[in-house]
Formats: structure tokens, sequence, C-alpha cells
């Protein structure tokens, strides 16, 4: 039996001469010491990579990219299809762990100081990878045609038409038309099935050729610094005297990691289930609140954040400053010191990226900017702020619900979080401040000058007044107090 | 043979063969390009833009905000129910009207409309406008986009079929604000 498949091989073999290139390259020599948990990341991404191929094409089994039938087939693969709800989930998983991955693998090569000298190429080749792992991303959200896609659409079209003279062709020729229809969805399948990943095909040979012929990088010493002059030498003289070939010696990592990494997702996707479709792409239902998927999540915060005459320039001229930094890198710092013990500034600002990215996402889990649609009519004043409280007042609590203030100001910790909580708004503000801030808003506050009658306002005022905490006293006009009391002095019979 | 002036018969066949590529290639390209950016023009300026009617004027009483759909005036097969489009009527008073888009000037989003306070609210980043489409808060930097409107036997109509966005001229186009508007 172990004759005939060594004659079998050995038949194949002699047609198509791939043995020994393929055993020359599988047991190349790497420095022991990359033979670590830390150079698992990129085998990883690719593994997943090859998930979401398969399981893509699974799903073009099913899906049609039509305007009309892809929420449908959708609900078809999720409830009709033979495990097609699982296919979908672990597409969906498969996505998000892809860019987690790529970031964490980036991370790593960016720490270890691998993007210097002679991996410039490969870095950059990686950067392209990235971008277009983020496209798959996005523009597999677009594919799964709902409510969220329909409406990112729409938010990236307002983007793109902020670009000076070519916005609003560059929208057209984003949409396929005037609007988002047909043949929107009809392109971003193109780009999603065929161009982007036809693309990553082609850059991921080439980056795993550069890590072949220019070796994996070295374990980062600190104080052994890269010179253009004699680092390849360097190199070859390491690999020489403390290497090992890269199968079996440092692939079984990478192969427990990719299967861990497979398995993780398998579990997601068993667990959690496939991501949506939420509703019918319909322009007409607009009660909806439009949400990215996890990795866009940092950008809708930011946008959310950032001062309105802020928002084009960093929207257009942010992400190219970004890619510029990133392509220019290694041309930068192409040469010196790898180990991350000894670049605090590159340490400081994966640091910085990774916090900033962090807290936008946790801050869009809240979305704190938005106003709470259903708060005026669904949350309840509470008791506290009832009790003991005389008819005007309690008119005004009406007048503050009615009017959607709740919309935007909580009560109690409940409603809504665009403007400052009004708990205690007395102590903060007297009387007049109260009448004017409603009257004409300000500090991006509406004004409710011309949709208040004068009996609401004084209503409302009323009511606000009473928010203080009990052992607090509320706010009030000093001066006015003078005023009064000179008033009231002057009248006969007055109390002092 | 070794004169470097002289070019052999391969090598001529060979750059000829390239230039006859490099011709067809050419001659290929324009009408590929042309059929991808055809979606921009279709041939002529604001060729997608109609009239549309939304409605009898009765459909919209005097002093109220109303939402109106429509069909999308240029639709393809397999559009489904994305071409059908939402806006806002508000009618002020007699044939006095203020036709808004349902997008947000700042991103997009779909606003609704609030009654009690006259506020359009956007669920994604918070703008609120006023109700005659001016900006009251948040990240907007203009008013609710309006869609050039006329009254034509009974009927309440609109200039559409584009998606309003705050570099289109389009939206230049709606957001000046009709003579009539309060």
């Amino acid at each position: 039996m172990r004759r005939l498949i060594t004659e079998v091989g050995d038949w194949f073999d002699r047609r198509l001469q791939l043995a020994a290139p393929i055993r020359e390259v599988s047991e190349h020599a790497v420095p022991r010491n990359t033979a670590s948990w830390w150079y698992v990341f990129g085998s990883a991404a690719l593994v997943v990579f090859l998930l979401q191929l398969v399981t893509g094409i699974l799903l073009a089994l099913i899906y049609v990219p039509s305007g009309g039938e892809a929420w449908s087939s959708l609900q078809a693969l999720n409830h009709d299809v033979t495990l097609g709800w699982f296919i979908r989930a672990l597409h969906g998983w498969g996505s998000n762990f892809m860019v987690a991955i790529v970031l964490i693998h980036m991370v790593q090569v960016f720490l270890f100081g691998a993007y210097k000298f002679p991996r410039e190429l490969t870095w950059i080749v990686g950067v392209f990878l990235l971008l277009m792992t983020l496209g798959m991303a996005f523009s597999g959200q677009v594919l799964r045609f709902d409510q969220d896609a329909y409406w990112g659409l729409g938010i990236g079209a307002s983007i793109a038409s902020r670009v000076p003279i070519a916005g609003p062709a560059i929208v057209k020729l984003m949409l396929g038309g005037p609007i988002i229809a047909g043949a929107t969805l009809s392109r971003f399948f193109a780009l999603h099935v065929f161009v982007i990943p036809g693309m990553l095909i082609g850059l991921v040979c080439l980056h795993l050729l550069m890590v072949l012929k220019l070796g994996i990088n070295e374990w980062p010493m600190p104080g052994r610094l890269v010179k253009k002059a004699t680092y390849t030498a360097e190199y070859h003289e390491l690999t020489k005297k403390d290497g090992a070939p890269f199968v079996p010696y440092a692939v079984w990592k990478d192969m427990f990691f990719a299967a861990f990494i497979l398995l993780a997702v398998a579990a997601c996707a068993l667990y959690f289930g496939p991501f949506g479709p939420t509703g019918r792409p319909d322009p007409t239902i607009i009660q909806t609140v439009p949400k990215p998927d996890y990795f866009f999540l940092w950008l809708y915060a930011l946008l959310s954040l950032l001062p309105p005459s802020l928002e084009t320039p960093a929207l257009l001229i942010g992400p190219v400053i970004a890619i510029a930094a990133l392509l220019l890198l290694p041309f930068l710092s192409g040469e010196g010191e790898k180990s991350w013990r000894r670049r605090p500034i590159a340490v400081l600002t994966i640091l910085l990226t990774a916090i900033s990215l962090g807290t936008l996402t946790h801050l869009s889990g809240f979305t704190p900017w938005s106003p709470h649609m259903n708060a005026w009519s669904g949350d309840p004043v509470p008791e506290r702020f009832l009790h003991g409280t005389t008819a005007l007042e309690r008119q005004g609590a009406l007048v503050f619900q009615v009017k959607q203030c709740r919309n935007c100001h909580s009560l109690g910790e409940l409603g809504g979080q665009r403007g400052p909580s009004l708990d205690s708004v007395a102590v903060r503000l007297t009387q007049d401040q109260l009448i004017r801030q409603v009257i004409q808003g300000g500090g991006n506050m509406p004004a409710y000058g011309k949709n208040l009658s004068p009996a609401e306002t004084t209503a409302l005022v009323a009511f606000l007044e009473t928010l203080h905490p009990a052992g607090q006293a509320p706010a009030r006009d000093a001066s006015r107090d003078v005023v009064l009391s000179d008033a009231q002095e002057k009248r006969p019979g007055a109390q002092p | 043979m070794s004169n470097e002036n002289l070019v052999s018969r391969r090598g001529f066949f060979m750059k000829m063969g390239i230039l006859f590529n490099g011709l067809v290639a050419a001659a290929l390209t324009v009408p590929i390009v042309g059929y991808l950016l055809s979606c921009i023009t279709r041939g002529r300026a604001n060729a997608y833009l109609s009239w549309v009617p939304l409605g009898k004027v009765s459909e919209f009483p005097a002093g109220e905000t109303r939402l109106a759909t429509f069909r999308n005036p240029y639709v393809t097969p397999t559009d489904g129910k994305t071409a059908d489009t939402a806006c806002w009527v508000r009618h002020i008073e007699g044939e006095q009207f203020q036709v808004f888009a349902v997008n947000c000037a700042h991103l997009g989003c779909p606003v609704r409309w609030f009654q009690q306070s006259s506020l359009f609210m956007c669920p994604c980043h918070g703008g609120a406008y006023y109700q005659d489409g001016s900006r009251a808060s948040g990240p907007p930097e203009r008013g609710l986009f309006q869609y050039p409107y006329k009254v034509e036997n009974g009927l309440v109509t609109i200039q559409a079929g584009e998606l309003p966005t705050p570099g289109s001229p389009i939206a230049s186009i709606l957001g000046k604000k009709p003579p009539c508007a309060v």
C-alpha cells in the first residue's frame, strides 16, 4: 500500500516537479526564537481568509444580489435553507475575527520593528491588505442588504459627496445611479465577490513570497540596531548559527493557533448566530436607528463628536494622512532599533490609538449624542421629583415630557444624554437663566421660544426650579434679592 | 550583424506586437470607461430629475407636517422597495408648502418629526431642525434639504430623483428657500 502511494506520488512529481521546491520552502531555516506565540497572527489571518473564501462561495449559492430580493434571500438562508444560518454566522464572525487578527498582526509587526529594512515592501503590501480587509468588511455589510446597510450607504454617500468638485460624481459612481437602489447593491456585490478578493489573493501571495524571500523578522533584541549595509549578512549569520527548519520547528504553533481561531469563530457562530438582517431596506420606513458594524463604530462616534467645522476636513484629509503615515513609516524609520523596549514613542502611539478607538467604540454603545426618540412618551418622571409639588410644578413636568425635553435631558438616569442631566439643574441656573435658556436655547440646544406659550414656559421653569438635591439650596440671583428687598423696605410695614 | 542601430526582424515584430496590443487596449478603454461612468450623468445634466406628484393638497392639513412617500422617477428592474422614497411635507397655508428630504443634512440618516416640540430630530448623530427646516442644533452645518415644489390642479408636485447629499449641487438647489417659505 505504502509502495503504491509512493509510486503515485512519484508519477505526479515527475510531471509537476513541485516536491523539491515545497520541501525547500517548508524546511527553510528560521531564527530559533521566532518560533514564538507572538508570530502566529499572520498565518491565522490567512486561515480565516480561506474560511471567508469557502463560506462566501457557499453563501453565493443562495444569495441573490438584487435590490428587490437580497433581503428575502438572506431570510431564506436564515430560516429555510438547512444550516444556512450557520454558514452566514461563520462568514459574519469570520469577518470580525479577520479584521481583529489583521489589526493584531499589524500591531505586533509594528512593535517588533519588522517593517524596517529590508521588509519595507512587505509592510506596504500589508497596509493595502488591511485597507482591503476593511473594504471587505464594509462591502460585506452592504450585501447584508437591510436597513443598516441602506442608511450606511447613505452615510457613505454623504461623506463622499463632500469631496470638492468631484463629490457628486463620486456619489453617483459609488451608488451606480442617483439613489441607493438595485444598481448600488450590484456594484458592491461585484466589489465584494470579484474585485477586492481578487486583489486580496494576489497581494497575499506577494506578501507571503516576500516573507519567504526575505526571511521572517528575527526576535528584536534591545541594542541590536538595523543597518542597511550589514543587516542581510547578519540575518544570514543568525539563521545559520541559531536557525531551525520552519517545518516542523515553528509551524506547529501556527497550526495550533489557527485551529483555535477557527474553533472560536465556529463557537461564536454557533452561540451568537448570524448578524441580521435587520428590517427590510425600505426607505419609507424611517423609524430606524442605523448603526455600522463593530469595526466602524469608532467612526460613527467620531462623526458625532467632531465640531461641525472640523468634520469635512477631518473626513477628507484624515484618512489620507493616516494612510500616508502608514505607507511612509518604513522609509522614515527604516533603520535602527527594533525592540519595542527601546521605542517608547512607538509604544505610546499604539496605546494612544488603542485607547482612542476603544473609547470611541465604547461611547457608540450608548450614543450619548443622540436624542432618545421615545423618552418623552416612554420614560416616567421619577416619583421623588413630583413628591409634594404644586399643581403649577406638575403642569411643568407635563410640559417637560410633552415638549420632548426628555429626549435630550435625563431625569433620574432615564432619558437622553444629548444635553446635561437636569436632576439638579436648579442648583446651576437661576430662574432668569432657566427662562432665557428655554426660550433662546443656545449651547447646542434649540430655542423653544416660538413653541412654548408664556403659561407653558412659566410652568416648565417652575418645575425645573424644584430640581435640586434635598440639602442643597437652588441657585438664586443675589442682585435680584437686593433689588427685591430694597423694594420691600420702601413699603411701609415691610419685614427686613 | 553587431551593428547596434540595426533592428532585427524579430525585435521589430515584437515592438509592432506591443504597439498593436496597446492600440487595441486604448480603443477598448473608451467604451469601458464610458460604460463605467455612464451612471454619473446618463449623458446630460440633471437627467435623473423629474416632477413627481405627492398627493392632493387636501391630504396635507394646513399648519401640519406629514410624511409622504413617492416612487423615485428613475427606476431599474432590481430596485424593489429601495426606489420608494419618503419626504416631510409641511403645509404652511394656502398653496404655501415646504417639502423636506428625510435625509439629515449631516450624514443622511432619516430625521423624524416631533409635532409637540416642532422639531425634526435625527437618530444617528443628534442633529435637530426647526419646523421650517433650519438647523436647531447638533452636527449638521445647514438646514434640511428642500425639494422644489409646485401645486398644480390641486396636486402637490415636487422635483425629485436624486439622493440629496451635503456636497451635491442638487442639494444646494434644494436648499434654496422658496420665496413663499416663512
